[in-house]
């Protein structure tokens, strides 16, 4: 059967962390998954979620597998990555949004620095996505991790100058955050690329979507920037990308409500799982690179996705 | 595949008769082509012209009707490889397998799940779509009986699972003329279970043993038999496999017009994996690469609720987003008191807005206004969420009889147009909300205090 496809571009390969636990994306000739007509040096990794204060709205079975960390963002982040064997930690800023803590980056610098120094994986931090506040935070989350070589985001279109040029200087890697669009995205890349941060320092983050809640603009999104690189050779394309699929997800009804309430729906830990298990795979298949993930049983069937997709 | 006009005009008389009702037998080619006129306005069309026009302007993957009746379910008739370059049009289906080898309550259970199995989510109704039925005894009593068993308890249509014509023939018999999908063809049996395929207008399965042009050689001999409807298995068991056969299937159809190839197909992650959990991950695979009728093991409500929420989502046609009911949602049992909310009925902004008044334990309001399905910044832009439509669809919509305060919270990005509002919402004060709905909780918990 002569239907193999030959692509023309390559996905750049980038790598956060320093020494022996870095971790490199990145590098596939295909289309994602297409094993059968390219190659994918990189497998997809998960970063597990760490807050920076404890998760007031928790469904019970996000909140089980950390109940005993949930106060305290370095044993969390030591949880993940000695007992859920996360690839990587993704240290989210919430206390910083403006209309719940507010708190500032002179406050969270120390816990950045704190989990940045206790663990022995790769670094990813993000702000609240809200513009002014995280060029206020960032600079002083990026600071505090310096010598990491971490993944600093999301950087706005708003913020660039500020976000991504604090990336630059503090020797990490950007992930420019556009509102699932993909002229925007492609611009975006250029503008924080013109700032003098290396293509090879950048991971997009497109926007996540849960199953449910947008999850299909999000793939499509995707698979768009994924065929720009690979069949057009689109230069600015061509990053790997990254999702926050933790916090979506695990908002959603269909995961918060309880069986009690919802008996139709079964069992809730079950259905939250899968819902996360669902949108990390299909995003996987939309060209996800780096997944943020929250459940550990979530993130064990997209590693045995990963590994029969790709083995 | 659409023919060009000129495609056409090759197999036309070319005399320019003008009985089609057009002066040239060009021109006719081009009404064609552009779908203001059928071939048989040219009654001078030869017999060999029209069925090689007709099989050209097929589609190139076709559709399969499975079962009878109110029930029946469509698979196929996709037209592209993405889903943003059209969309794909006829959702998948699931089934639960049931064999003759399991023990009554294990059927019941299996049984009770196929008809209850339901959700509704977008106004829409979320169901599997098939139910299994499989010789594993290989006794043609046996398969008949749980036959009969499945059609008394459930009018979803069957697949009917067994490699012994002689079993597959007598099981037909028991579902009576209801065009179950025959499960399945091969090398080995093909010959008879054609005939029963067109005996009984029933579709037939093939199963292939993984190498594709043997897959195609096989059909080839089934399409000659006569038979049309047919569904193709690629006859791998694992997702690596699996994938790869269904990417080749889809492109040798859409791309290469491999007209053996272009049928739906059927997949099996229950005999993909032992786990429950990743045989949903597999199905979920298949949702959004090329599976068309997914088996699985049963319909457990949590696991089969994400995958009909997965089906829905790649479906969805990317042009024509979801749009809810507009009208007044109650959150929580709100009272004359509770807050009064007004978003867009693009599904996607009502869901995640919904979400989050749900998630924040303030009863509220939430009143969703008809912006043709536009989320709130672009239905701003389209003039679709000003005041001019605003005031009458508040006045209109009956929040006034429900709530005894006249305080109506706006989304946050359009703040501008809230003291325009406010003049023209007559009785109203207009308050401008969060821009983003993560943030409504922590607004609405203010707003009650
Ligand atoms: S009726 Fe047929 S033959 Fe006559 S002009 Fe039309 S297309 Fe040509």
């Amino acid at each position: 059967m002569e239907v193999k496809e030959t692509y023309n571009g390559k996905i750049r390969e980038a790598t956060i962390g320093l020494g022996d636990t870095a971790v490199t994306v990145g590098g596939e000739t295909s289309l994602p998954l297409y094993m059968f007509e390219g190659t994918a040096p990189n497998k997809p990794v998960i970063a597990l979620e760490v807050y920076d204060t404890k998760p007031e709205d928790w469904p019970e079975a996000a909140v089980a597998p950390y109940a005993d960390v949930l106060d305290d963002p370095v044993k969390w982040a030591l949880k993940c990555q000695d007992e859920y064997k996360a690839d990587m930690i993704c240290l989210n800023l919430a206390s910083t949004n403006p209309s719940t803590g507010d708190r500032t980056g002179a406050d969270i610098a120390p816990i950045v620095k704190a989990v940045s120094d206790a663990i022995k994986i790769p670094l990813i931090v993000y702000g609240t996505a809200n513009a002014d506040k995280d060029a206020e935070v960032m600079p002083k989350a990026a600071e505090a991790c310096q010598g990491k070589r971490a993944l600093i985001g999301p950087v706005e279109e708003e913020n660039y100058k500020t976000v991504a040029a604090a990336a630059l200087g503090f020797d990490h890697l950007a992930a420019p955050h556009s509102p699932i669009d993909v002229n925007i995205a492609k611009q975006l890349n250029i503008l924080i690329t013109q700032l003098g941060l290396a293509p090879e320092r950048v991971i997009i983050d497109p926007t996540t979507g849960a199953l449910g809640y947008g999850l299909e603009y999000c793939y499509s999104v995707m698979e768009r920037l994924r065929l720009a690189a690979m069949t057009q050779n689109d230069s600015m394309t061509q990053m790997p990308m990254i999702n926050q699929i933790g916090r979506e997800v695990w908002k959603a009804k269909e995961v918060k409500t309880p069986e009690a309430d919802e008996p139709a729906w079964g069992d809730a830990e079950t259905r939250g799982v899968l819902w996360e298990a669902l949108t990390a795979t299909a995003l996987i298949m939309a060209g996800s690179n780096i997944l943020v993930m929250r459940h550990p049983k979530a993130v064990e069937l997209t590693r045995q996705f990963v590994a029969a997709l790709t083995g | 595949m659409a023919l060009t006009g000129i495609d056409i005009f090759k197999q036309l008389p070319k005399t320019n008769c003008g009985d089609c009702g057009v002066p040239t037998c060009l021109a006719f080619a081009m009404k064609i082509a552009a779908g203001q006129a059928e071939l048989a306005g040219c009654p001078h069309l030869s017999e060999d012209a029209a069925s090689a026009l007709s099989e050209a302007s097929a589609p190139p993957i076709r559709a399969v009707t499975i079962g009878v009746g109110e029930d029946a379910v469509k698979v196929g008739g996709e037209l592209v490889l993405y889903r943003h370059e059209k969309t794909f049009f006829n959702p998948c289906v699931f089934a639960a397998v049931i064999d003759d080898g399991m023990d009554a309550a294990t059927i019941d259970g299996l049984l009770k799940q196929t008809n209850e199995s339901r959700f509704v989510r977008v106004e829409q109704d979320l169901k599997a779509g098939l139910v299994g039925v499989k010789s594993l005894s290989g006794d043609t009593a046996k398969f008949t009986a749980l036959i009969e068993k499945v059609k008394a308890a459930t009018t979803q249509p069957m697949v009917l699972m067994c490699g012994d014509p002689a079993a597959i023939e007598a099981g037909l018999k028991a579902a009576g003329e209801t065009s179950p999908l025959i499960y399945a063809a091969t090398a080995d049996n093909y010959e008879a279970m054609a005939a029963l395929a067109l005996e009984h207008k029933a579709p037939l399965a093939v199963c292939g043993t993984g190498d594709l042009d043997a897959l195609v050689e096989l059909v080839k001999k089934i399409m000659a038999a006569g038979v049309k409807d047919i569904v193709l298995d690629p006859g791998t068991r694992n997702p690596k496999d699996t994938l790869e056969r269904l990417v080749y299937i889809r492109r040798a159809a859409l791309n290469k017009k491999v007209k053996e190839l272009g049928f739906p197909t059927i997949v099996f992650p229950n005999e993909e994996t032992e786990d429950k959990m990743m045989e949903a991950v597999y199905a979920g695979l298949y949702v959004g690469k090329y599976g068309s009728v997914i088996m699985l093991s049963d319909l457990n409500a949590a696991r089969a609720l994400p995958l009909y929420v997965l089906r829905q989502n790649i479906y969805t046609d990317p042009q024509r987003p979801m749009q809810v009911k507009p009208g007044i949602y109650p959150i929580g049992n709100p009272t004359a008191d509770s807050p009064v909310l007004i978003t867009s009925n693009f599904s996607l902004t009502y869901f995640i807005v919904s979400g989050e008044v749900e998630g924040s334990r303030v009863p509220a309001w939430l009143c969703v206004m008809d912006t043709e399905g536009l989320s709130v910044m672009t239905s701003w832009a389209a003039g679709k969420f000003v005041p001019e439509k605003i005031v009458p669809f508040i006045k209109g919509v009956g929040i006034e009889e429900k709530v005894k305060h006249r305080k109506l919270v706006i989304p946050g990005y359009l703040a501008t147009m809230s003291g325009e509002l406010e003049d023209e919402l007559e009785g109203w004060n207009v308050e401008v909300g969060p821009r983003e709905a993560a943030d409504i909780p922590p607004f609405l918990k203010s707003w009650a205090s």
